[in-house]
């Protein structure tokens, strides 16, 4: 058995770490590229989001390369991704391909629904599944922590790149630890490294924040690096989301630093209900970030979209209200990178301009 | 008082209910009536790029409502069974209506989640009678009469008729049919006269039945749809899932026409789900998807439909010829 698992962003670090720990055989897909896209998009269903489709170009890749078993997730709605596992095994057996398929559904639809498949690939019992969750969870936050240390300092650095490089040099330290102690040792040394990036603190940014449906923010293939692109550029950036909130057991987000029941309550002037991925999310830290003095947000998601294409629907209202710029970006295998790139530009000339227009106020 | 109700989305499902618990609450219930080319472009115009083409057909109702009453009812549809979801879209109506640029009266807009069970439900029907009277008791039998004219709604559905029948006060056609066509879909694709292109007109013109998933009992339908190894967590595609492999299973039609429209999010992920299970079990009931949209042009609509029929015509003379 070879097991492997979809690309998203730094997802490949935690499973890699999770399966290792439980003696699971695994590769990891090919980094997720324009080949990988194209396989998707050939045969997933026409008007599916893009994630579904590059899953399954992910998934293609890897079995064209020796994987034989599909790791993916599950979910109970009423966004499209809790069917995904079950659509892809669909697709790829049309396409030819024999495959096991384990799916994991979430915790809260019954903790022994959850730990079943695990325990028939892993052979463990359910307390050495528990202690591989409980030792590997703070490694992943690790990896996130780092993540968000570099997003939030990319801006001040001396030299363009330099950030980044030690980014990775940093994951590649928090990689290698195993024991909780070495995991705690490798985040610290991880956070000096990305410290000692000679930096200007003082230097005046505009600040804007990241929201939108997690997948198309997490994964800088399909956002087109915007994180870097704008730390290049002087932009002090901050995430709304990070693969430990997504996928984590507590509603705290402790990584990006807000509650669920916070974001509910923000939201619900502008949305009443929950509407299934990341809808009310995308609302809310759009409020917060206008509450904090940022200058605008960019908001990310995959056209189709249901959830984030009804709070695209309704922000109109909440830049009105707070006097907040907003850019929204709907992704597919389409988006070209010079469009993006052109309205980002214009985005933050007028970002610039309006902060001038309050400082001459 | 004077309540805006839009004639779209799930109003082809349950508006004998509300409009009769209206009624009889003293309000007077003004429709925006069928979807015309007015209504449409200027839903289009409104809504959001990416929206669906039901939801912007939806607006288009909303705004010719926006200056001719004193509220609009919008109920947020969560949940109408305990195991599933209504589509996101649903859940974020009310919401998207408030966020429209344009002018609107207030908005009533019950929330209406199974999933919380009755109790829940009863104590939101309440708590919308409220808005007209104090008294209880006629709220309860208002909301009575509401459930009995849905029922004969649907028990005359049920019979034959379609709710386009209906609400032109028509019988559907009797007398021999020369094929049987499952038409599939969402009501508000199926049974709005200008998106699907008088769909159903033009079918029975061409000497077919047509059958739709309103017209099986829900029982069935949620028994064929159930054989899936993952439940749907949407309702309304259950349905639709349903009557599909129901009418697939049972060979109870020559062919099956499903109108999806784009891009909708569910139905996306069904059309090939459908595809896959019928391929998969062998079925030799032809299906034809398609696709509806705002910029939808006629000739190629009906380009499509003729060579179905045509087809199953065909099939069928070969299959009698076979069989003598």
């Amino acid at each position: 058995m070879l097991m492997t698992f979809p690309q998203m962003g730094n997802l490949e670090y935690l499973l890699a770490d999770i399966l290792e720990r439980l003696d699971i055989d695994y590769m990891a897909p090919p980094r997720t590229t324009a080949k990988t896209m194209a396989l998707g998009t050939k045969h997933a269903p026409e008007f599916s989001c893009l994630p579904l489709k590059l899953n399954i170009g992910n998934f293609i890749e890897a079995m064209d390369a020796g994987a034989d078993t599909l790791l993916m997730a599950g979910g109970k709605g009423p966004c499209r991704f809790g069917y995904y596992a079950e659509l892809e095994e669909r697709v790829l057996r049309d396409a030819g391909y024999d495959f096991d398929m384990l799916t994991i559904e979430p915790p809260t639809l019954g903790i022994a629904k959850f730990l079943k498949p695990i325990k028939r690939v892993s052979g463990k019992s359910t307390r050495q599944i528990w202690r591989v969750l409980r030792e590997g969870f703070p490694k992943a936050r690790g990896f996130d922590h780092l993540e968000k240390m570099a997003l939030e300092r990319r801006c001040f650095e001396l030299t363009i790149g330099d950030t980044t490089k030690a980014l990775k040099q940093a994951r590649s330290g928090l990689a290698r630890a195993k024991t909780p102690k070495e995991v705690g040792d490798a985040i610290e040394a991880g956070v000096d490294i990305i410290d000692s990036v000679p930096h200007d603190a003082d230097r005046p940014v505009i600040k804007v924040g990241l929201v939108g449906e997690f997948y198309i923010i997490l994964e800088p293939f399909v956002n087109f690096d915007i994180e870097e692109w704008l730390g290049h550029r002087g932009v002090y950036v901050s995430r709304s989301v990070y693969v430990t909130d997504w996928i984590g057991p507590s509603t705290k987000n402790p990584v990006a630093g807000t509650s669920d029941s916070a974001l509910i309550d923000l939201a619900a002037p502008y949305l009443g209900h929950f509407v299934g991925g990341e809808g009310t999310a995308s609302v809310a830290h759009a409020i917060l970030y206008a509450q904090e003095g940022f200058d605008g947000i960019v908001h990310m998601f995959p056209f189709t979209c249901m959830p984030d294409t009804i709070a695209k629907a309704v922000m109109p209202r909440v830049s009105r209200d707070y006097d907040f710029p907003m850019i929204h970006f709907t992704i597919d295998e389409q988006t070209g990178k010079a469009g993006v790139v052109t309205r980002l530009e214009a985005f933050l000339d007028l970002l610039v301009s309006k902060r001038r227009a309050r400082q001459y106020a | 008082m004077r309540i805006g109700y839009p004639q779209a989305l799930l109003y082809y499902k349950y508006f004998p209910l509300w409009e009769t618990f209206f009624q009889r609450l003293g309000a007077e219930v003004v429709f925006s009536g069928p979807t015309n080319k007015q209504i449409l472009s200027a839903g289009a115009l409104e809504a959001e790029n990416e929206l669906c083409l039901p939801v912007k057909v939806f607006y288009g109702h909303l705004l010719s409502l926006a200056d001719k009453v004193d509220t609009i009812f919008i109920p947020r549809f969560v949940s109408v069974e305990k195991s599933a979801y209504t589509c996101p879209k649903f859940l974020g109506l009310p919401d998207m209506a408030r966020a429209a640029d344009v002018e609107l009266p207030p908005i009533i807009d019950p929330t209406i989640n199974w999933k919380l069970g009755w109790r829940q439900y009863a104590k939101t029907v309440l708590e919308l009678g409220k808005e007209f009277t104090g008294n209880r008791v006629k709220i309860a039998a208002a909301y009575q009469a509401g459930v009995k004219a849905l029922q004969t709604y649907q028990e005359r559905i049920r019979a034959g008729a379609t709710p386009v029948d209906i609400l032109e006060g028509k019988e559907p056609p009797r007398g021999a049919a020369t094929l049987k066509i499952g038409l599939a879909g969402h009501p508000y694709n199926i049974y709005d006269r200008h998106t699907s292109m008088n769909l159903i007109k033009r079918l029975r013109e061409m000497g077919a039945e047509v059958l739709t998933g309103e017209m099986l009992p829900f029982d069935v339908i949620e028994k064929e749809a159930d054989t899936l190894p993952k439940q749907i967590f949407w309702t309304y595609e259950r349905e639709v899932v349903g009557s599909v492999f129901h009418w697939s299973r049972n060979h109870s039609v020559d062919g099956i026409i499903y109108v999806l429209a784009f891009p909708c999010g569910p139905d996306s992920l069904i059309q090939t789900l459908m595809e896959h299970e019928m391929r998969r079990e062998g079925s030799t009931v032809p299906m034809m998807s398609l696709v509806i949209d705002e910029h939808s042009a006629e000739a190629g609509f009906l380009t499509r439909i003729e060579a179905f029929v045509d087809m199953l015509v065909r099939k069928k003379k070969l299959n009698a010829r076979v069989t003598h």
